[in-house]
């Protein structure tokens, strides 16, 4: 695992926009895959002779198909975004902790224990959710995902995975926020995660003319989606004032740091810890996160410039 | 490590007359290794190719202060008595620029284009100091094998031969004994030398600490140590650790930078330091890396190349269009706190060696070891508040 | 329009915390409402005389502009407490405010409460800090909003679009 490595072609099988400036990339291996990779953890994306960009990967565990949500920004993001079904692009990975939510009923273990072996080198977060295959339904932990804009990209390996196990949970409670209507992300999902048991609730800033639903901040759904504090692990993505805002409130909601979990971000570019760039305090984030408990990353992200 | 004896040669401790230097250095030349060592360049000793052993700076030293490096004629004819030199070793296993690889395009992809045949050159590094010997396993720990096996690093290193000298002359600025790395060398050399120079002789006590430095003295003219030659080596080790310019005391020095980050001392330091990034490429263990793609203008070929980067370089922290170091202040306290901290937290270890390149380097003089005394001042006078008010309230 | 146990105005989340004695004071003075969806429960400029405890559905803040379909800028849910004009000195809408579905509500008279707070200062305390919790809240999730955090990376958080 080194920066030395070249990338692993991988080819563009499909391009699908999900808003005006976010496209969804599947990915197909042009020759060898890469490792199996964990819900939460990321790639490192080349567009040839361009550069490569750290992106999460948006699709579900166990498939040897990438899916990856590119929002365009700059130069590299700009040439994915914009590149033709069948172009090559490399990738290197995966890297980084994970959620935390294991990929499937039968790598699910009892309480404490972590998360599923795979071939990644990178170790997950924290323990897993207990989600044991054989609870009964209805016994298990509440999952609460709350997702910023682009940050439900990196949550929906984590809600699928979950929603694969669906009886290992009592609640799976997904809490979308957005600018408006029209810059939702898999926002042709929905009905399905809902048919598969999540509640599934939708904020926009702005409402625009036919918006029946919420408007207002993501925070603002936490009240009302009535936690269970004590029973119930937060995955929180999203820009890193709106993953601030939200632990806050779950804070207040009577949650623990412990069991709320942030994917942080800071420019990354070798995403195998040789760069040296991605460090926040004690933390190496293409090593020692992207996710990490908001318990360790509180006191980091409210240091000034740090 | 106990190697000093009162009482006859110990084991492998040998005497080479320094005249047969060359007859060292020819072993290694003959066994293919191109030798790296100090040499007198520019003003300054800085570290260039041994063809042969006169090019080593015999008889010259340096005068050492913060902002300051001045050559100076010594009353000996050492080779080794100067230190803190403006370049480390890491340019050799870390170089400035590297290229990661080349690619050309082919049908609708690129594949990546076969290795020149370059030949790797095996370096041995003549005359790597204490300070210097345990930066070298500081990188390695960071960039070297067992996280990154396969890596540029791992290969150069894996072929380097290290013949380390004791120091028996610190500079003013140097402050290895603090930080456990010096003046006696520690393990992880192929032979080590211990320079003996004046007072009418010239000679080195000679230790193997692997069987391939070993196995690079047959030929070479040796004759066992006797015991004085052992003491005054022993002596000049002792010496040179009590003689040391500086000191900074590592107690307690992660919890002490983990809990300064609001420290008023950052915007004090931030009003000196100019950000220029010099302390980052004289220090022996900065590693930190810019990576870029770049292509030809057809866009055929596309190639990654690896260059030196400085935490103090305004874009290092680019994040969403802007650093997230913006201020001078952040930045000066992101290294310090890295390189004594949270370094620790990252890799195991300090990350600082004691060299007191920093310190020399800085074109304004700031000394790591006094902002450090500044910090553990201002905990102190901090908690000393902290308790005052604390009694005040509870009466 | 029915009359309120105590105890169950005492279970509204915005309520949580008083006193039986308080709640009871409260419930002489609330009704308990069911609206279908589309019931305006007051327009921008109205006399602010009433405010409510949402107990299910959801309801809208809304702006008219002139020329365009009315501006939802909030909304609201169960546990929310709907109408902070009731408390101000010009007791005047700044905004309107419609069900989107139909809602059950606790509604309450706001000039009799505001009677009961000036006789019973720890009833009014208890009721303004609820009241500022929820204006520090809304203002602070506005600000949020104002800063655009979900805009395009390139242009940054409170950057202009």
């Amino acid at each position: 695992m080194t920066i030395a490595e070249f990338p692993v072609p991988y080819r563009i099988a499909r391009r699908r926009y999900e808003t005006h400036d976010t496209v969804t990339l599947t990915l197909e291996p042009a020759g060898q895959a890469i490792a199996e990779h964990r819900a939460g953890q990321f790639t490192m994306l080349s567009a040839f002779g361009v550069g490569e960009v750290p992106i999460s990967i948006s699709g579900r565990p166990g498939r040897t198909a990438l899916a990856h949500t590119i929002r365009s920004a700059g130069a590299v993001t700009r040439a994915l975004c914009s590149a033709a079904q069948g172009t090559l692009v490399g990738v290197r990975g995966p890297y980084g902790t994970d959620w935390g939510i294991p990929a499937s009923a039968s790598a699910s273990a009892s309480a404490g224990a972590p998360a599923s072996a795979s071939a990644s080198a990178s170790a997950p977060a924290s323990a897993s959710v207990p989600a044991s295959a054989s609870a009964p339904a209805g016994t298990g932990e509440d999952l609460l995902l709350v997702a910023g804009g682009i940050g439900l990209a990196p949550l929906r390996p984590a809600l699928l995975a979950a929603l694969d196990q669906r009886r290992g949970y009592r609640r799976v409670i997904m809490l979308i926020g957005a600018r408006s209507p029209a810059e939702l992300v898999f926002a042709a999902e929905f009905s399905d995660w809902r048919d598969r048991g999540a509640e599934v609730e939708i904020i926009v800033d702005h409402g625009g003319e036919r918006w029946p639903g919420h408007v207002g901040v993501v925070t603002q759904l936490i009240g009302r989606a009535r936690l269970d504090p004590a029973r119930t692990t937060a995955l929180v993505c999203g820009p890193e004032v709106m993953m601030r805002i939200t632990a806050r409130a779950l804070l207040g909601a009577g949650m623990t740091a412990d069991r709320i979990r942030i994917s942080l971000e800071r420019n990354m570019q070798c995403g195998t810890a040789e760069c040296g760039h991605c460090q926040l305090g004690p933390l190496l984030v293409c090593r020692d996160g992207p996710v990490v408990s908001y318990q360790r990353a509180e006191p980091l992200l409210a240091a000034r410039e740090l | 490590m106990d190697n000093q004896h009162d009482a006859g040669p110990p084991d492998g401790s040998r005497l080479l007359a320094a005249p047969a230097l060359d007859q060292l250095l020819g072993a290694l030349h003959a066994a293919g290794y191109r030798i790296i060592g100090p040499v007198l360049r520019d003003d300054a000793i800085t570290l260039g190719e041994l063809d042969s052993a006169g090019d080593l700076p015999f008889g010259w030293g340096v005068t050492l202060e913060p902002g300051g490096y001045v050559l100076r004629k010594r009353d000996d004819q050492a080779a080794f008595g100067h230190s803190a030199g403006p370049q480390s070793w890491k340019q050799f296993l870390h170089p400035p620029r590297q290229r990661m690889w080349s690619a050309s395009r082919r049908g609708s992809g690129f594949e990546v284009d076969a290795e020149d045949a370059e030949p790797a050159a095996r370096l041995a590094f003549f005359g790597v100091r204490p300070c210097d010997l345990r930066a070298i396993q500081i990188q390695d720990q960071v960039l070297g094998g067992g996280a990154h096996p396969g890596s540029r690093y791992a290969t150069r290193r894996s072929s380097v031969f290290i013949v380390a000298v004791n120091c028996t002359e610190p500079g003013e600025t140097c402050f290895c004994t603090s930080m456990g790395t010096g003046p006696q060398a520690g393990p992880g050399y192929d032979l080590l030398l211990t320079e003996l120079a004046g007072d009418g002789r010239h000679d080195f006590v000679v230790q193997a600490g692997s069987a391939a430095g070993e196995a690079m003295l047959a030929g070479v003219p040796l004759r066992p140590a006797d015991a004085a030659s052992l003491r005054r080596a022993s002596d000049g080790v002792a010496d040179a650790a009590a003689r040391m310019g500086r000191s900074m005391p590592q107690a307690g020095i992660r919890e002490l930078l983990a809990s300064s980050l609001d420290a008023a001392r950052w915007e004090d330091v931030a009003a000196r330091c100019i950000s220029c990034g010099n302390c980052t490429m004289a220090c022996p263990t900065c590693f930190c890396a810019n990576i870029d793609d770049v292509t030809d203008l057809s866009g055929d070929h596309a190639e990654r190349w690896q260059s030196w980067a400085s935490c103090f370089d305004l874009d290092f922290s680019q994040l969403h269009g802007g650093p997230v170091r913006s201020s001078a202040s952040s930045r000066y306290r992101q290294w310090l706190t890295h390189k004594l901290g949270t370094w620790h937290d990252q890799f195991g270890s300090s990350g600082c060696v004691g060299c007191g390149r920093c310190i020399v380097w800085c074109p304004v003089g700031i000394d790591l070891t006094e902002e450090v005394a500044a910090l553990r001042a201002e905990a102190a006078a901090t908690a000393g508040q902290a308790g005052a008010r604390a009694e005040g309230a509870a009466q | 329009m029915t009359g309120v146990a105590p105890a169950e105005l005492a279970g509204h989340a915005f309520l949580r915390g008083l006193t039986a004695q308080q709640a009871a004071r409260l419930a002489e003075v609330a009704t308990a409402i069911a609206v279908p969806a589309g019931h305006r429960f007051f327009h921008e400029g109205g006399q602010a005389t009433r405010f409510w405890l949402i107990r299910t559905g959801q309801v809208a803040l809304d702006l008219q502009v002139p020329g365009r379909p009315r501006l939802i800028v909030e909304t609201l849910g169960p546990g929310d407490e709907l109408g902070l004009s009731w408390l101000s000195e010009s007791m005047q809408w700044q905004l309107g405010a419609a069900a989107q579905v139909p809602t059950t509500a606790f509604e309450l008279d706001g000039p009799a409460v505001r009677g009961l707070c000036e006789r019973d200062c720890e009833l009014g305390w208890e009721l303004a800090r609820r009241m500022l919790t929820v204006a520090s809240g809304r203002l602070q999730a506005a600000r949020i909003r104002l800063v655009d955090l979900y805009s395009s990376p390139v242009h940054g958080p409170g950057s202009p679009r």
